[in-house]
């Protein structure tokens, strides 16, 4: 009984990064004619410069008090953007919609409690038995709430609480991998009928010490005053500029958003996601044969971490086998994302291609373009593993 | 409906093949002796200390070597060993060349890296919160090993070197029912015909002071710690809270069309899944199961079984007073007049929760109640609570034969997600 594939399209977008909160304040960022200023923060978590997340008044998404108080920043940033997605796609208020739609977060792990932390390593300097004293002081100053904002899954769970969405719920986790696969699972489920609309994305905060140390482990972190995403090289530290940033996308088939008069921003043709080792050219060659059967895009969104190695490797990848297509390092003026890097890049494409956007530089070193963007590639390479890529476009254009 | 597609023209998706590790045991044959005679693999806690906890027990696995002590290396260690278990029984050597789809534990930094991360802080005279200073040793000099301890991504990524696995693997956290969701995953990624077969991976080894104390602030946890084996008693009357257990298990599905082909043993089919969030509470189940009930009722339709066409049940049970009692209320809701005929057990008696593996070590037990025709005991089951008057083959297994089974699984978050497996079609 295999019926045709069903076409996946892009109905709602919800966004939030230090470029403001929502889909108008990054519409003009894929239309303006000129770079955005970048919004950086070099000092607060010197010597790592961050891009700070925008004033966002939560209320707006996350109505109850009570439930904001349930969560840390980096599970309000997803239920709020989530939020933003809902409404942008026109069925917040739609309680059967929400009822049966699915879910897929991209997620990493909450914020811990930094001064309970400190406390602890500090009362241990001086305490012969470390393991009783860790017992003792986790019984006394854990709260117990903070457990459930730590939680990976609770991102979605909060999403269910506060916006009813509870079709289904599956958190995936895994650093750039979790929004790949993310996306590409929803893709194909759509695609092969075995969902008609699901919310996908994921949320990502900066301002965290405790993430820093993840990255820091392998000094993947740029120091200093943050340089232009392709300029890293001669800089102190790995060269990511961590982002504090949030997309979520609705994804419908096209016969659930037309039975539903929604309005299209782009059709997802293509979803792709590998691993592998990488060196003497093999990353090279899987990307090659994700990207082989999809018809040339006139704009290469690329969310290059800034990683200078696979940053600078994966700009020369692109240059020479898509010199037509105007790149565009989104990273730069976002920040990296992890988690929601893949999905923020599929944002910017799905409000660049609805917009028939001329998208400007948005790092030093691109090239300016006279195009609109009818076809879009979005690439998003994990800083240690995993990449993937989706294409879209204005009308559709499945390869 | 042929020999080979389900009642919606579907690929049927039959198990090839199944590993598990769990605290009763290493393997399929030493854990089914343990579970089918009624043993219990919980014990006292000797990780670290206990005495000042209230809850002083777990079934923690301190049986496998690992080469470093964290969660990151414990949870793939028992992954590896329950795959390989699992593809000698389908008999598939070489490259797996399928997806992976793992159900694997959010990991944190273990609090010993915390100390010496401390300790090399301060002898450089390191300013700022833990972090911060932590940060401040890491620029002097990095720790990879540390970094690939605290990724996500670390355990799939060494799976699916180690067996060959296609594309980019899927690693997932619905809290108690990642181990369903991975199954499910794996199940419509071959219904989607865009492969023949697919592993399907939970391990869960993160069981800490930290993770045992979360779990205790939420009075989530049994503190019946003597003896450590009656602590777990879901459906009992005196049953106070779930006990933290580790484990993993692995399983081989295949398009029965392919494994077939290829003259694969059969050892069960995976007919159906159900999924359906709770809205209700962080940690609290609607106080109407209708998420429960939903969940059940979309497995059994996705598998095309009528409700009294199930022959057994393996129960979420974890032994909490909320979720045995809203397991109960689901239950009755679905099957009706008809619950009090199929047998209900909770394999959780005997091998505690093993959160993230749950899911997908139940169905392997699911499974084998199925090929060996007993099925395993609801231990500790003294004192049954009036109010949940279930057949939960109470203390004893029983010699019956089964061919159609429903597995549940609940979690905080408002996960549910369940299971239904057939015996092999005649």
């Amino acid at each position: 009984m295999k019926s045709a594939p069903h076409d996946v399209v892009v109905t709602g977008v919800g966004i939030v990064t230090c470029q403001g909160v929502g889909r108008a304040a990054h519409e003009s960022l894929v239309t303006a004619t000129e770079a955005p200023q970048a919004v950086v923060d070099n000092a607060t978590y010197a010597p790592y410069p961050i891009h700070p997340l925008p004033e966002v008044d939560w209320s707006e998404q996350i109505p109850r008090r009570g439930d904001q108080r349930q969560m840390d920043q980096w599970q309000r940033l997803g239920v709020f953007t989530a939020g933003l997605a809902l409404a942008d796609a026109g069925l917040k208020d739609d309680a059967d919609a929400c009822a049966t739609m699915d879910m897929i977060v991209a997620a990493g792990g909450g914020e811990r409690d930094l001064a309970v932390d400190t406390l602890i390593i500090d009362e241990a300097a001086n305490h012969n038995d470390r393991e009783r004293l860790l017992n003792q002081k986790l019984m006394t100053e854990l709260r117990p709430t903070l457990f459930l904002a730590q939680l990976s899954n609770l991102m979605a769970g909060n999403i269910s609480i506060v916006h009813k969405v509870t079709g289904s719920s599956r958190t995936f986790m895994g650093e750039e991998s979790a929004g790949i696969s993310a996306v590409e699972t929803a893709y194909g489920r759509i695609r092969a009928g075995q969902s008609t609309h699901a919310l996908v994305g994921g949320a990502h905060v900066a301002e965290r010490p405790d993430m820093h140390f993840v990255f820091e482990a392998i000094n993947a972190l740029a120091q200093g005053d943050r340089r232009s995403l392709w300029d890293r090289g001669g800089q102190a530290g790995g060269g990511i500029v961590l982002g504090s940033a949030a997309a979520f996308l609705v994804l419908e088939s096209r016969e659930h958003a037309e039975a539903r008069g929604a309005p299209i921003y782009a059709v997802l043709d293509a979803v792709g996601g590998d691993r592998g080792p990488r060196g003497d050219g093999i990353m090279e060659d899987r990307l090659a044969r994700m990207i082989e059967t999809v018809p040339e895009p006139d704009l290469v969104l690329s969310g290059a971490s800034g990683l200078i190695d696979l940053s600078a490797r994966e700009r020369h990848f692109l240059q020479k086998t898509l010199p037509k297509a105007a790149l565009r390092g989104y990273s730069n003026v976002t920040g990296h994302g992890l988690e929601a890097q893949f999905p923020l890049g599929i944002a910017l494409a799905a409000l660049a291609l609805k917009a028939k956007g001329v998208v400007p530089p948005l790092a030093d070193g691109e090239r300016k373009t006279t195009r609109q963007a009818n076809r879009a590639l979005v690439t998003t390479i994990g800083y240690v593993r995993g990449e993937g890529i989706a294409a879209l476009s204005a009308t559709g254009d499945r390869p | 409906m042929t020999r080979f597609t389900d009642h919606q023209g579907r690929p049927l998706v039959a198990v090839t093949g199944m590993g598990i590790v769990s605290s009763l045991g290493r393997g399929k044959a030493d854990n089914w002796a343990a579970l089918s005679g009624g043993r219990s693999g919980i014990h006292r806690i000797t990780r670290f200390p206990t005495d000042d906890l209230s809850t002083r027990i777990a079934g923690t696995v301190e049986f496998i070597e690992v080469p470093l002590i964290n969660a990151t290396e414990l949870s793939y260690a028992m992954a590896r060993e329950t795959t390989e278990e699992a593809l000698a029984q389908a008999a598939l050597s070489g490259d797996f060349d399928g997806p992976l789809f793992l159900a694997a534990p959010p990991i944190e930094a273990e609090w010993a890296s915390r100390f010496a991360y401390a300790d090399m802080a301060r002898a450089i005279g390191a300013e700022g919160n833990a972090y911060e200073r932590f940060n401040a040793v890491l620029r002097e000099r990095a720790d990879p090993d540390l970094h690939q301890s605290v990724l996500f991504g670390t355990i799939s990524e060494r799976l699916a070197d180690r067996f060959v696995t296609r594309g980019l693997p899927v690693t997932l956290s619905t809290a108690c029912a990642s181990g369903a969701t991975a199954i499910q995953l794996g199940v419509e990624a071959i219904r989607q015909g865009r492969t023949d077969r697919a592993l399907t991976v939970a391990t869960d080894g993160s069981v800490s002071a930290e993770s045992l104390i979360r779990f205790s602030l939420l009075s989530a946890l049994s503190t019946q710690n003597e003896p450590p084996e009656r602590a777990s008693r879901p459906f009992t009357r005196d049953r106070d809270g779930f006990v933290l257990a580790e484990g993993a298990a692995t399983l081989v599905l295949e398009s029965l069309e392919s494994a077939t082909a290829r003259g694969a043993t059969i050892l069960g089919i995976i007919a159906g899944c159900g999924e359906k969030a709770d809205h209700f509470h962080r940690t609290r189940s609607s106080p109407d199961g209708g998420p429960a009930i939903a969940t059940i009722r979309e497995a059994l339709a996705d598998a095309g079984l009528a409700p009294d066409a199930v022959g057994y049940i393996n129960a979420h049970g974890t032994s909490t007073p909320e979720n045995d009692k809203m397991e109960y209320l689901a239950l009755s809701s679905v099957f009706g007049d008809a619950l009090a005929s199929i047998p209900v057990s909770s394999n959780k008696s005997m091998i505690g929760h093993t959160l993230t593996a749950a899911g997908a070590i139940e169905a392997v037990f699911s499974l084998m109640t199925m090929t060996s025709g007993t099925l395993p005991p609801t231990i500790n089951h003294d004192v049954p609570d009036p109010a949940i008057p279930l057949d939960v083959v109470p203390n004893v297994k029983r010699d019956q034969t089964v061919t159609s089974v429903l597995s549940n699984s609940f979690g905080f978050g408002g996960q549910n997600a369940c299971l239904v497996m057939m015996a092999e079609p005649a």
